[in-house]
């Protein structure tokens, strides 16, 4: 047992000699590796399973090692985990995906480790924060408004069900797209939010979906890390289903319309080409259906020409960049005008990454 | 099929007589094997690993065979595998029953985690239901009623073992040894044989119950199944002072505390959700305070029995 | 001496030993090499100044927790509610320390305050599971572990309602302590002042136990609680003091969650520490002196456990399955102590056994 502090290259050698998988492909020069660390399962038809699509998509690269690890806690297992990735296995390049690792680990790592770079998805990167630290997220509420629309078309009793796990401005964003959007196509719909207070409540999910069908809702949408027991329980009761974070169809082959779904195949393996190369690239880091950070899954044969056209004009205007989804008058579901009239809020409005409310027409409660 | 009409207010005992009955039967069978194990002078705190490899193993199976009820089967042999480990290990001297348990709840859960990830993706064909509810025109209704057959084989079991441990010679057996190893020797009976196969009675029945979790509601596996729904069976049986029939009873009642969160929220209660969710444990423990007494052991207790000495 | 310790270690190290040959026909039938996996435990866990470093600070916790189990095992209860006193001992000492350093107060008077709040909150609660025993006659290990799930359900709705800081909309949890009174590093390294809290209590512990008259009463109460009655000794202050000892250092291991990890208080902290104690404490066997190998032990299985993840593409679960198999082999271990003879020539001499608590 040495006391001295292992060079990663000493490291990477050690490591390379005491396991035979993964690690350096073709040439002996050590290749960029680069990590993921997944707070859930990489196979949970959700939020894992989309950052695990995207490291597939950087595995295919060249000269380019993943290593990954999953069910890391947001506790100091996540810490243990980047700082094993950067010593053991000599990752340049870390994509820590829970939005609990932020504060303090990635930051407290960013410091510790200058020469690693960090892409945190999620995270709010603030001026004085290390500049190798990166974090990045996309506009999802504008694909989630997309399948609001489709959503508005097919419902029959007006009533939409959300299943969410805790009342934090990303979910409240996503539930208030689909309501608007939705009322958009039919003023008078309402929805009806149930709280399960964690991202990963299989059955309280469960009991959830099934409380919301009993009250006479038609669709039902969620935000979890893993919609898949939403999606099942909501097709055995004979409701739509709009999907999340990944393409759930498969679950639900009569219900399931349409979903908003992340991007990152298409994003990963650009930013991994790019720090590679070198290149710095911006601390915060957002996009939506223009820079290719979302999209739609495929809609079910059953949604009609005139919901498909109008879905798709939408999203158009937003790769165009000429749709706004929060412009006034906005009113909250206490009666308050939280969007006054003739104000356009677009999607990178940093007030947008605080909301606190939920628009008329749900009900359900931020505290 | 009629559009869905609210119901308001009246979804909530609604819900919770649904939930009863959706959510109880897992407590159900747990409890109903536990009761057994304990009657017999043993604890198992093992439950919760137990049902999780039996809700895993019911999948599997399930997926392999294409036949939901041979999954059934299979969960509960593996339960019963897993509570002859329980029982053999407890046989042996100076070994605790306590520790034992708690083992198996960390082998269970986490052989039944490493075992299960291939099945997390695939949908393995579930458990049908009888419709009881096609009398009525509201969907609800054909839902809340939408009974599993578990739930009648639960149902009519614990007057059965009520029964059995009342009436016959098996349970007398069971009962004795539960009460006093010694008059049980006495009599001839093998102490540790008899608790050997109560524990593993004890598995088969959790590892059903978890079966349940997995095959038919919610239906599908995946690693944040249970909730400490093993352990809370355990706590039910005392709850239930030993006695098969209250144990259907607390399984209800614990299976609509279960559902009262998620019931309320949807006609817009929204405060204090976590609370809700914890409704149960505060449950069962303001109900122990009540009825327990420091200068008598708890009425019905086994004496065997490691906690209550 | 040294011999009665040798007999007393060789159990539980044949159960290591024997749990490892377990474990590696495990990996075996899975397809995984058992060499390469505990290469790589190795490795992860003790194998450099790095990974001692990963496991120290994994260990910290355990050292604390495990007491929570350990300390009221001598008097013969069974309590397993240590993650509850972590959970609602870290949140009052952040509730303290928010509370103290707006008063202005010099950080070293704020951290004993945490301190002193995280072992009040934490003691009140499991010296409450210990009332309910001996005043009511509920049985300490269900109370123990209900009260535990529902602290939890208490942090959650405090830290997401009148706790909250209104700034951490993403991920609700209250303010954030000032860096000035967070727990430092151990000078030279990058492992917290928590180990050092834990290796101190273990030991005081210990020598409470095994050195004192109150110790030892409590012991005499742990074997036969009517003896020790009849025999004058204060059977209800034991259980009070010793549970609120007990819940005291789990209290203490979430207040130095808080103050050397997390920062603030949020969902983050039921990080499962208390359910590791109790298995930390069962390894040890109930002594505190124990605990400090058997936590080294735990918190390097713990810190390796990620490299087995990534390296050998096995489940996450694969550490639960060894932590399972450990523990069954220990307690099947337990009962052949007495059996094993050692040589004559180190066979120690006994005292009188005192009967352990069951």
């Amino acid at each position: 047992m040495t006391s001295t502090h292992l060079t990663r290259r000493a490291a990477l050698l050690g490591a390379a000699a005491a396991t035979t998988t993964l690690a350096a492909r073709g040439a002996y020069a050590a290749p960029y590796t680069v990590g993921f660390i997944y707070v859930g399962s990489r196979t949970d038809y959700g939020y894992n399973q989309a950052h695990a699509e995207g490291a597939a998509a950087v595995r295919k690269m060249s000269g380019v090692s993943v290593v990954e690890q999953s069910k890391v806690p947001e506790t100091v297992a996540c810490a243990n985990a980047m700082a094993s990735m950067i010593h053991l296995d000599g990752a340049s390049l870390l994509f820590p995906t829970s939005f609990g690792y932020f504060d303090p680990y990635v930051l407290r790592a960013a410091k510790q480790n200058r020469d690693v770079t960090f892409m945190h998805c999620g995270g709010l990167w603030k001026d004085g924060d290390p500049l190798n630290a990166h974090s990045y997220f996309g506009y999802i509420d504008e694909a989630v408004y997309v399948s609001g629309i489709v959503a508005g078309h097919m419902t029959k009793t007006g009533k939409f069900g959300f299943v969410a796990a805790k009342p934090i401005p990303q979910v409240l964003r996503n539930i208030n797209a689909f309501t608007l959007a939705a009322q958009s196509v039919k003023p008078d719909i309402t929805t009806s939010v149930i709280f399960t207070g964690d991202w990963f409540m299989p059955v309280r999910e469960a009991e959830a979906t099934n409380s919301l069908a009993d009250q006479g809702v038609d669709v039902i949408t969620c935000h979890v890390d893993s919609p898949k027991v939403v999606i099942e329980t909501a097709e055995k009761r004979g409701l739509f289903t709009c999907g999340y974070h990944t393409d759930q169809a498969v679950l639900a082959p009569k219900g399931y319309l349409t979903g908003a779904e992340w991007n990152w195949p298409y994003l990963y393996p650009r930013w991994v080409a790019e720090l590679k190369a070198g290149k710095t690239i911006s601390n915060y880091i957002r996009g939506g259906f223009r820079e290719g950070f979302v999209k739609s899954s495929p809609y079910n044969k059953i949604v009609p020409e005139s919901a498909r056209q109008q879905a798709d004009a939408v999203r158009n205007q937003f790769k165009a960049g000429s749709f706004a989804i929060f412009k006034g008058p906005i009113k909250d579901n206490k009666g308050n005008i939280v969007i006054p009239a003739g104000k356009v809020m677009g999607e990178h409005d940093p007030v947008l990454e605080e909301m606190g409310y939920l628009v008329a027409g749900v009900s359900g409660s931020t505290s | 099929m009629a559009p869905p009409i609210a119901l308001g207010w009246w979804g909530v005992p609604l819900a919770i007589f649904a939930g009863a009955i959706r959510v109880s039967t897992p407590f159900l069978f747990v409890s109903l094997g536990e009761v057994v194990t304990e009657k017999a002078g043993r604890i198992n705190l093992g439950l919760e690993g137990t049902l999780v490899m039996g809700a895993m193993s019911g999948y599997a199976t399930s997926y392999l065979t294409g036949s939901p009820w041979l999954g059934v089967l299979a969960a509960g042999l593996v339960g019963a595998m897993l509570g002859l480990l329980h029982g053999g290990l407890c046989g042996l001297p100076r070994v605790n029953d306590i520790a034992v348990g708690i083992a198996l709840m960390l082998f269970g859960t986490g052989l039944a985690f490493y075992l299960g990830k291939p099945f997390v993706a695939p949908k393995a064909p579930n458990l049908p239901s009888l419709p009881l509810g096609a009398w009525s025109d509201l969907p609800q209704v054909h839902a809340a009623l939408s009974v599993n057959a578990l739930f009648f084989i639960g149902i009519l079991a614990a007057p059965l073992l009520r029964w059995m441990l009342a009436n016959t010679g098996l349970g007398l057996m069971i009962r004795m040894v539960g009460d006093s190893a010694d008059a049980a020797r006495a009599m001839g009976y093998h102490v540790n044989r008899v608790r050997l196969w109560a524990t593993a009675y004890g598995g088969f029945m959790a590892g059903v119950g978890g079966s349940f979790l997995s095959l038919y509601y919610p239906g599908s596996w995946n690693e944040g199944l249970s909730s400490g729904q093993g352990i809370t069976a355990v706590a039910l049986v005392i709850f239930a002072r030993w006695d098969p029939m209250t144990c259907l009873w607390a399984s209800l009642l614990f299976g609509g505390a279960g559902a009262l969160g998620p019931a309320l929220q949807s006609v817009g209660v929204t405060q204090g959700y976590y609370l809700f969710n914890a409704a149960p444990y505060i449950l069962t423990l303001l109900i122990m305070i009540i009825s327990c007494a420091p200068d008598r052991t708890l009425v019905g207790a086994p004496g065997e029995l490691s906690i209550t000495r | 001496m040294a011999g009665r310790l040798a007999a007393a270690a060789l159990a539980p190290l044949l159960a290591v030993l024997a749990s490892m040959v377990l474990f590696g026909a495990f990996l075996f039938a899975a397809g995984v090499d058992p060499l390469q996996a505990y290469g790589l435990i190795w490795l992860g866990a003790w194998g450099s100044w790095f990974s001692w470093q990963n496991t120290l600070v994994r260990a910290a916790p355990i050292l604390l927790t495990g007491l929570c189990m350990a300390l009221p095992a001598q008097i013969g209860l069974v309590v397993i509610g240590a993650e509850g006193a972590f959970v609602l001992g870290g949140l009052g000492a952040t509730a303290a320390g928010l509370w103290l350093a707006g008063l202005g107060l010099p950080p070293l008077l704020v951290q004993i305050g945490m301190g002193l709040a995280g072992i009040a909150v934490g003691g009140a609660l499991i010296a409450g599971c210990g009332a309910l025993r001996q005043y009511r006659g509920v049985n300490e290990t269900i109370s123990s572990l209900l009260i535990a799930y529902i602290a939890i359900a208490v942090m959650n709705q405090l830290v997401g309602g009148v706790m909250r800081d209104p700034a951490s909309l993403n991920r609700p949890s209250t303010r954030s302590l000032p860096d000035a009174v967070m727990l430092g590093n151990i000078p030279g390294t990058s492992v917290h002042v928590g180990l050092i809290f834990g290796v101190v209590a273990c030991i005081g512990a210990w020598w409470l136990v095994y050195h004192t008259r109150y110790g030892f009463a409590a012991r005499v109460v742990g074997g036969n609680a009517r003896a020790g009655r009849v025999a004058g000794l204060p059977v209800g202050r034991l259980i009070l003091s010793f549970c609120f000892l007990a819940g005291g250092a789990a209290g203490l291991a979430g207040m130095v969650e808080v103050a050397a990890v997390q920062g603030a208080a949020s969902a983050d902290l039921a990080t499962g520490a208390g359910y590791t104690g109790i298995l930390a404490a069962f390894l040890a066997r109930q002594n505190p002196l124990a605990l400090i190998p058997v936590c080294l032990l735990l918190g390097g299985l713990d810190a390796a456990g990620g490299l087995l993840q990534q390296r050998l593409d096995v489940p996450d679960a694969t550490m639960m399955v060894l932590r399972g198999v450990l523990f069954l082999t220990l307690l099947a271990s337990e009962s052949l102590q007495g059996r094993i003879s050692l040589p004559r020539l180190v066979r120690p001499r006994l005292a009188p056994v005192a009967a352990a608590g069951e």
